[in-house]
């Protein structure tokens, strides 16, 4: 950390500062890196990878179901499809994405920190996460794996005949990549906040890093030991789930659960800061009603806790069970919808352009809204039952993942990208990119809500020809889709070196992070800030102007 | 209905209409919501618009009426709107929803008892008259159904969408699901829980039939009635697998009388009592050592992996059949086999 002088005394003919990019140059530059932000940079690079190795998977089910017949794959082909599409996308990209790309990159700036508090940990947790990709990586090459992302027992751990043992460790490993990732983030929020940054001036995007790493610290460990217990019974055969050997399968749903629903707020919640920093920028109004927005986090992620037994509702728990479940389930919505309403409001008489981050936020808005909506449908007893286990779950959850999380990552990325990268990228192609993903994620998903409604159920390689209609729709919908998401990797990559150079604050933004230079230097600030403002004083920003 | 709306599946339980009345309450209440996101999201997107708010360089920005700080009265009185609002409608929902639930998990009492069983990947169903099934079920209409089910391997789940009903079928106990046809036809089953390579494959057909078709289903218009019914079959069961040398109707045999057993209250060596459900009786025959009846000995073998699930349900419905009072019955002779 004493460095910051001493760089800024290097000398040069070069005509531009020093900044983290060009501070050092040579692959062990960035693979011995102990920078939050090249570290961010490295994630972003790994989950760009997993995303398009996702995506192929998520491209051949899609193929797969254009017709009734199980025509284009085998049925263990396409259940080893779906599968790895599922693992690649919620383990190795979802869960890090704002977290461990965003979270790091920002978090620090906006705090007004130099680094993490254990910029060391931060960079064991990239390896950790790289060791879980080998492994996901070998049950792939070795034939993959066909348990579903769920690895339900007693199938995971008697039945499969595929290479559900690499693909569990895969998963075990990158969690504790994730535990260290929140740990992390945690004590940077306690203890390394700059002078008058105090928890209620705090960027609610930072809050929300704050509620999920609670939610990664405490939920990770319990996958942790169910993966773990999974690895017994099939290689040991040690009777924990399966009756055969006297276990219970559904203490593994139960276990699974207690992770995973929580791990779906892991997904959404920064999803959901992003939302707050990008709608208080481009409407140029302070939030409206910063500590129900802030609380609410904590909110979704103390109740998100509770919850989990609302994916066993026809499982064989108990009926009483399912009614606290249900209820518990209806309150955590609450949370949800007070942050739209809140986002909202943000809007009301505020200086609003049309910049690409705020075209992902209205989509993100929207569509979160249906998948939050949908989620009443399923937390409904009476109603779930039919609707569970169709592909009404598999719309809900596209509609809040990736309508709603994905829509805030890329927001956020474009929202960032002259801070990370120092260039802009070409405002026309983001524009049109954004709207071609919303339309292609519509046509792709909205008849899937449909198709569950009718009786489709999920994961089936075949299905009777009444589901075709809706199935070719949903498969037309897919290539817009990913002509979406494949524009933004050319032109951001692209402006990385064509784009304009960026200024430090592009956005006229509120917020530590806008105070550096674009990109900033590797120790971030040259002098501690100091902050005396609360977050996002964008009308005092207006009137200044004025 | 189903034809002007196509994304609803055929009506044909009692339950299909009060399910998709809720359904049709929850759709409303979310066109609502999002319509009225939808229309304020893109109102105020217009209404406000101001191109270049937030990258045109600070000079010459016009600035609008000064963005008033939220009067904080107002805001707090706001946010307590659109927090006891949906509060108040998820609690409505809630209640709905969960006795509607009550309703699908709570068979009639005149439900007939049918049982089911899931393999890798298909589905064997057994009627009380003995006729037996495979991924077909023949019901009479207007009868409530009530099916037991059981796997022999992984988890499945049992799905008919006309009738709005899915459980799950998990292997090592018993689940039940209930339905009461309302309408002729033929309905696809599914196997909802993922179950391996022929997960897709794992479909059948429930047929309803008009209730005279079904009497002539039954005594064998079909290929032949069975030799037996199902409690006849359980019966030979039970003497070939010799549970009658310790179960004899008598009640003097080293194990306790079986008539009346199920559904009343056992007390268990050691204190407690427990309902002898049709949990109990499998745990009891495939798990004797678990829960002693109060004043035996634990001397029963354990039946696990020499009975298959079909089996079981045979013994359960023999013993079923033993009826109330034990001792009033006549005994029936054992059948002819050794
Ligand atoms: C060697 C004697 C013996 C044989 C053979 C035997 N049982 Fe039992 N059974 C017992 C005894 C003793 C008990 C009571 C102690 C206990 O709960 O295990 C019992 C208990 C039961 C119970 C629970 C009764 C209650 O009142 O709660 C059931 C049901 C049962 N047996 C069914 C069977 C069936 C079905 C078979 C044949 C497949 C069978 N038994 C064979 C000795 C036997
Ligand atoms: C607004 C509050 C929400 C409610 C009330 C809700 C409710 C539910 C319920 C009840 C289920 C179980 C459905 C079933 O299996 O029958 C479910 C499934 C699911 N939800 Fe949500 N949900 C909400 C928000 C979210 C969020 C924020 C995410 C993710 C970011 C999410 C992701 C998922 C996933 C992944 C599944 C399915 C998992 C699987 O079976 O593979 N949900 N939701
Ligand atoms: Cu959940
Ligand atoms: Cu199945």
């Amino acid at each position: 950390m004493q460095t910051s002088h001493a760089m800024a005394e290097v000398p040069g003919p070069a005509p531009q500062a020093l900044d983290y990019l060009n501070a050092d140059y040579g692959i062990r530059s960035w693979l011995f890196t102990i920078d939050h932000k090249r570290i961010a940079i490295l994630y972003l690079l790994m989950i760009t990878i997993m995303f398009v190795v996702g995506g192929v998977f998520a491209a051949a089910v899609r193929l797969e179901l254009l017709t009734p017949q199980g025509d284009a794959f085998e049925a263990d082909t396409y259940n080893k499809l779906f599968t790895m599409h599922g693992i690649v996308m919620i383990f190795f990209f979802l869960i890090p994405s704002i977290p461990a790309v965003l979270g790091n990159f920002c978090l620090p700036l906006m705090i007004g920190a130099r680094d993490l508090a254990f910029p060391r940990i931060n960079l064991l947790s990239w390896y950790v996460y790289m060791v879980g990709a080998v492994f996901g990586t070998f049950a792939i090459v070795a034939g993959g794996v066909d348990t579903g992302w769920t690895f339900y027992t007693p199938y995971s751990t008697t039945a499969s005949q595929t290479n559900v043992i690499p693909a569990v460790l895969a998963g075990f490993i990158v969690g504790f990549s994730t535990i260290l990732t929140g740990l992390n983030f945690i004590v940077t929020v306690h203890k390394m906040r700059a002078p008058g940054m105090t928890w209620f001036r705090m960027p609610l995007f930072v809050w929300a890093i704050y509620a999920t790493s609670l939610i990664q610290m405490l939920a990770t460990p319990v996958l942790a030991i169910t993966l773990l217990l999974l690895v017994l019974e099939r290689g040991l055969h040690i009777g924990i789930f399966d009756p055969a050997l006297g276990g219970d399968p559904v203490l593994f749903q139960h276990m699974f659960w207690f992770y995973s629903h929580p791990a779906v707020y892991i997904m959404i919640l920064p999803s959901m800061g992003v939302v707050s920093e990008i709608v208080t920028c481009f409407s140029r109004k302070q939030i409206f009603g910063y500590t129900f927005v802030a609380f609410s986090s904590l909110g979704i992620a103390v109740i998100g806790f509770l919850v989990w037994g609302h994916h066993l509702f026809v499982s064989g728990q108990s009926a009483y069970a399912g009614m606290l479940f249900s209820l518990l389930s209806f309150l955590v919505a609450i949370p949800s919808a007070i942050k739209v309403f809140n986002w909202t409001a943000t809007l009301y008489k505020g200086k609003i352009s049309w910049d690409t981050p705020m075209l992902y936020v209205f989509g993100f808005i929207g569509l979160f809204t249906i998948g939050g909506l949908t989620g009443l449908f399923l937390a409904a007893l009476g109603l779930d039952v039919h609707l569970t286990d169709t592909y009404f779950v598999v719309a809900h959850f596209h509609y809040i993942m990736v309508g709603g999380a994905i829509m805030g990552y890329l927001g956020g990325l474009h929202y960032w990208w002259p801070k990370i990268t120092g260039r802009l990228y070409p405002e026309f192609w983001a524009k049109i990119a954004a709207v071609n993903i919303f339309i292609g994620f519509n046509l792709t998903f909205f008849p899937q809500f449909l198709l569950g409604y009718l009786g489709m159920p999920r994961r089936y390689h075949a299905y009777p020809e009444e589901f075709q209609v809706l199935n070719v729709l949903s498969t037309g919908g897919a290539p817009v889709l990913g002509v979406g998401y494949l524009l933004p990797m050319v032109y951001l990559i692209w402006s990385m070196r064509y784009g304009p150079r960026a200024s430090a604050n592009p956005w006229r933004a509120t917020g530590l992070e806008w105070t550096t230079p674009s990109p900033p230097t590797t120790h971030n600030f040259e002098e501690v800030p100091v902050v005396t403002q609360d977050a996002y004083d964008y009308p005092a920003m207006e009137k200044k102007v004025a | 209905m189903s034809k002007l709306l196509f994304f609803l599946p055929e009506q044909a339980s009692s339950v299909a209409g009060p399910v998709d009345l809720f359904f049709f309450f929850m759709v409303a209440v979310s066109v609502f919501f999002s319509a009225l996101i939808a229309v304020l999201l893109v109102f105020f997107a217009i209404r406000y618009h101001q191109s270049g708010a937030a990258t045109a360089p600070a000079a010459g920005v016009v600035v609008g009426p000064e963005p008033e700080h939220a009067h904080a009265q107002g805001a707090m009185l706001l946010e307590i709107v659109w927090t006891v609002i949906p509060l108040g409608l998820v609690l409505v929902m809630f209640a709905w929803s969960t006795s509607l639930y009550f309703t699908l998990v709570r068979p009639p009492a005149d439900a007939v008892a049918m049982y089911a069983v899931g393999k890798q990947w298909m589905w064997k169903f057994q009627h009380p008259e003995g006729q037996r099934e495979i991924n077909e079920l023949h019901v009479p209409l207007g009868q409530a159904v009530k099916l037991t089910m059981s796997s022999e391997d992984v988890i499945h789940s049992f799905f008919v969408p006309a009738f709005r009903v899915k459980q799950d079928v998990v292997p090592g106990r018993y689940t039940q699901v209930w339905f009461r046809p309302t309408r002729v036809g033929r309905y696809h089953l599914f196997c909802a829980e993922y179950c391996g390579t022929q997960h897709s494959g794992m479909i059948g057909w429930v047929e309803v039939m008009k209730p005279e078709d079904y009497q002539a289903w039954l005594s064998g218009a079909a290929g032949g009635a069975p030799r037996q019914t199902l409690a006849q079959a359980g019966e030979q069961l039970f003497t070939e697998r010799a549970c009658v040398t310790c179960h004899p109707e008598s009640g003097e045999g080293r194990g306790p009388s079986l008539g009346g057993l199920p559904g009343a209250a056992v007390t268990l060596e050691g204190g407690g009592t427990v309902v002898a459900d049709d949990g109990y009786l499998r745990e009891s025959i495939l798990n004797p050592a678990a829960k002693i009846v109060a004043g035996f000995q634990p001397l029963m073998p354990t039946f696990q992996g020499q009975l298959s699930e079909e089996q079981l349900v045979q013994l359960l419905a023999y013993i079923k059949s033993l009826g109330v009072k034990p001792a009033a019955e006549a005994p029936a002779p054992p059948a002819t086999k050794d």
